[in-house]
């Protein structure tokens, strides 16, 4: 049975469309992503699962059970904040048992569990601190800490890692995805950013403009994106338009640039105008008078890899490049790119007007 | 830390320019001298001059005699009748105080969840007082508090009370007044105090299952101690000294501390004792301001620090 199912969740504020009709059902045990820009709707829709926004239309549903007009203090859900949004005037221990607490849990049981929760987040000897005292980092694992004391059905984490700086940050994803499994706890990501998103996850819904446009395992998302949106926020991707010339059962036939392309279609139904995607990653440089004809433009090191545009007859190409200790054609060189038309994506230009 | 890296660009910037910056001595001193010499000429000199009034004997007959004496403060002291005024000062201005905390704090949050143009409207209501000239304000409460007032009157013709309740000279109707008027202090400290706060700290309470109340109670109400202190103390100074209210609704006989130094210097015209009972009003209002600061900011020293 599903445990959380939002069905045509809607959110209005006033004349803007914050979330519309959004259908989403995760599993126990679960952890999944709502990954997308600012202002689509994704943290309006973990604040109506909360409680702390109320739904214009729709149901939430947990368990079986209508919670769309539960209040926040009963859903018992554990919440992390961008924020943290810890209580300065509580000690890091009292911040964490205050859940413990508000059950009317006894001194000494609460004490264990406090106890428990900090070692957990490795901030076991700290709970005597108060918030202020802590580094960035460790106020983090407090505010994880304090949703995770009152063993809640459901863990809500509204972009709890953008106050991190990057390093400390990918020791989280990975730290905060072990617990997540140690645990069994179903688990909902907000986030805008698709590396923490992929890291973390077992299903990863994108969102834009208040709806999931594709909802996927990570892998699957980023090699199938459903749409050109999800296909440019989800990595970095080299778009193209064409036009159909024929299909076959497989193959849809994409006039490019005079260039004719075969590209798997999925079982779309295919017609007229069309994007074609293609990864940096999935092209090849080959010696000039190998494949298609182009230039490099600019040649960037970034360490475990190299990025480079390329410009040729179908446009500005984003190569990148896995840095095997060879250094590429310099600025200014002539290249040719080649490919295999399986990685080649291909979508219908209608979705490109809303994305 | 912040200190440290704010002082060394200035320090390096000044090393060059050694001599320079030896001239500017002067110049904050002159800047400031405006605003120094306004608060030595008009604070500190009339205040020094009261206590040296404070300090001489006075005869009826002969008025303010050049001799000094201790007399003015033992008769204070010494007599019930004062020790009566300073207690009922002290009860009014901690009465106000509490009722401006517990009226102003809450209100001071539902204007924060007020929207765009209630939140200005309503900011314009609760600062209304302050706009309105102090006798015509006490005078329209007079208004309302006589035995055959507004209030008294509908009070009794909905049947709540059979005789008027006394609202007009008494302690109860100059409370209300006061509250009424200073209110505004203790909400716009605690306004303040309450944008510093994070804006998630409530839903974090209510996400851990505190009701609302307790949300509150336990979680913001700690956190605007700063604010609720800074607005208290405003709140408290200003009643203990307030003239004109106890005046115009405590009336001749329902005496304050400021009253009844005014009428030491107006009608007994005996300047040292009105000098006398002003010192000790300062003085009182100086020791117990300080004390509750000390004690708050010691009991909640977390809050404070933040």
């Amino acid at each position: 049975m599903t445990f959380l199912s939002l069905k045509k969740l809607t959110k209005h504020f006033d004349d803007f469309v914050a979330v519309e009709s959004l259908d989403l059902d995760i599993e126990r045990g679960e952890f999944i992503s709502l990954l997308g820009p600012s202002g689509c709707g994704k943290t309006t829709t973990l604040q109506m699962i909360a409680g702390f926004v109320n739904p214009t239309r729709g149901s939430i549903v947990l368990e079986g059970q209508d919670i769309t007009a539960l209040r926040p203090e009963k859903r018992g859900m554990g919440v992390v904040f961008q924020s943290y949004a810890l209580f300065p005037h509580m000690t890091v221990e009292a911040n964490v048992g205050f859940g413990l607490e508000m059950r009317g849990m006894g001194h000494s049981e609460r004490a264990q569990r406090v106890g428990e929760t900090l070692d957990l987040v490795r901030l076991g000897g700290l709970g005597k601190r108060f918030t202020r005292e802590l580094s960035g980092g460790q106020r983090q694992r407090v505010a994880i800490a304090r949703a995770l004391a009152i063993r809640p059905q459901l863990l809500l984490l509204d972009e709890p890692m953008s106050n991190l700086d990057a390093k400390l940050r990918e020791d989280m994803h990975i730290e905060l995805r072990a617990i997540q499994r140690h645990l069994g706890i179903t688990t909902l990501l907000v986030t805008h950013d698709q590396v923490e998103a992929m890291t973390m996850s077992d299903r990863i819904a994108v969102m834009h403009g208040g709806k999931i446009v594709q909802l996927a395992m990570p892998f699957e998302a980023y090699e199938q994106p459903g749409s050109p949106f999800a296909s440019a926020f989800l990595g970095k991707t080299n778009s193209l338009t064409g036009r159909i010339v024929a299909s076959n059962q497989r193959c849809a036939i994409v006039d490019v640039n005079e260039r004719q392309l075969h590209i798997p279609h999925g079982g779309r139904s295919l017609d007229g105008e069309v994007h074609v995607f293609v990864r940096p990653e999935k092209l090849r440089l080959s010696p000039a008078g190998d494949g298609l004809p182009g230039q490099v433009k600019t040649r960037v090191f970034l360490g475990n890899h190299w990025m480079l545009q390329v410009d040729t007859t179908l446009g500005l190409m984003s190569v990148s490049l896995p840095n095997i200790g060879e250094v590429p054609p310099a600025e200014g060189s002539a290249v040719g790119l080649t490919w295999s038309d399986d990685d080649l994506r291909v979508l219908p230009r209608q979705e490109a007007a809303h994305g | 830390m912040a200190d440290a890296t704010v002082a060394m660009p200035a320090a390096g910037a000044a090393a060059p320019r050694r001599k320079s910056s030896e001239g500017a001595g002067a110049a904050p001193w002159l800047l400031a001298s405006p605003a120094l010499l306004l608060f030595i000429g008009l604070l500190l000199v009339p205040l020094l001059l009261t206590v040296l009034l404070s300090f001489h004997a006075f005869d009826g007959a002969r008025g303010v005699l050049p001799d000094t004496t201790w007399r003015n403060y033992v008769e204070v002291f010494s007599d019930g009748y004062y020790h009566e005024i300073f207690l009922r000062t002290g009860g009014l201005a901690l009465g106000v105080t509490l009722l401006c905390i517990v009226f102003g704090v809450p209100e001071t949050l539902i204007l924060a969840r007020m929207k765009s143009p209630w939140r200005a409207l309503f900011l314009i209501v609760i600062l209304g007082p302050l706009l309105i000239s102090v006798v015509v304000r006490t005078l329209g409460w007079a208004i309302l508090f006589g035995n055959n007032g507004l209030i008294n009157s509908s009070l009794m013709s909905l049947g709540i009370t059979s005789e008027p309740v006394r609202l007009m000279f008494s302690m109860t109707g100059v409370a209300i007044a006061l509250t009424h008027v200073l209110i505004p202090f203790m909400v716009i400290s605690v306004w303040a105090n309450l944008q510093k706060l994070d804006p998630q700290v409530e839903n974090a309470g209510l996400s851990l299952g505190a009701s609302p109340l307790k949300v509150f109670w336990r979680v913001m109400l700690p956190q605007l101690l700063p604010g609720i202190l800074s607005g208290g103390i405003i709140v408290f100074a200003l009643s203990a000294s307030a003239f004109a209210t106890p005046a115009l609704l405590g009336g001749r006989k329902l005496k304050v501390v400021a009253t009844a130094a005014y009428d030491e210097f107006l009608n007994t015209l005996n300047w040292p004792l009105g000098a006398t009972i002003a010192m000790l009003l300062l003085l009182a209002n100086v020791v117990i301001i300080l004390g509750a600061n000390r004690w708050v900011e010691r009991r909640f020293s977390q809050v404070f620090d933040a």
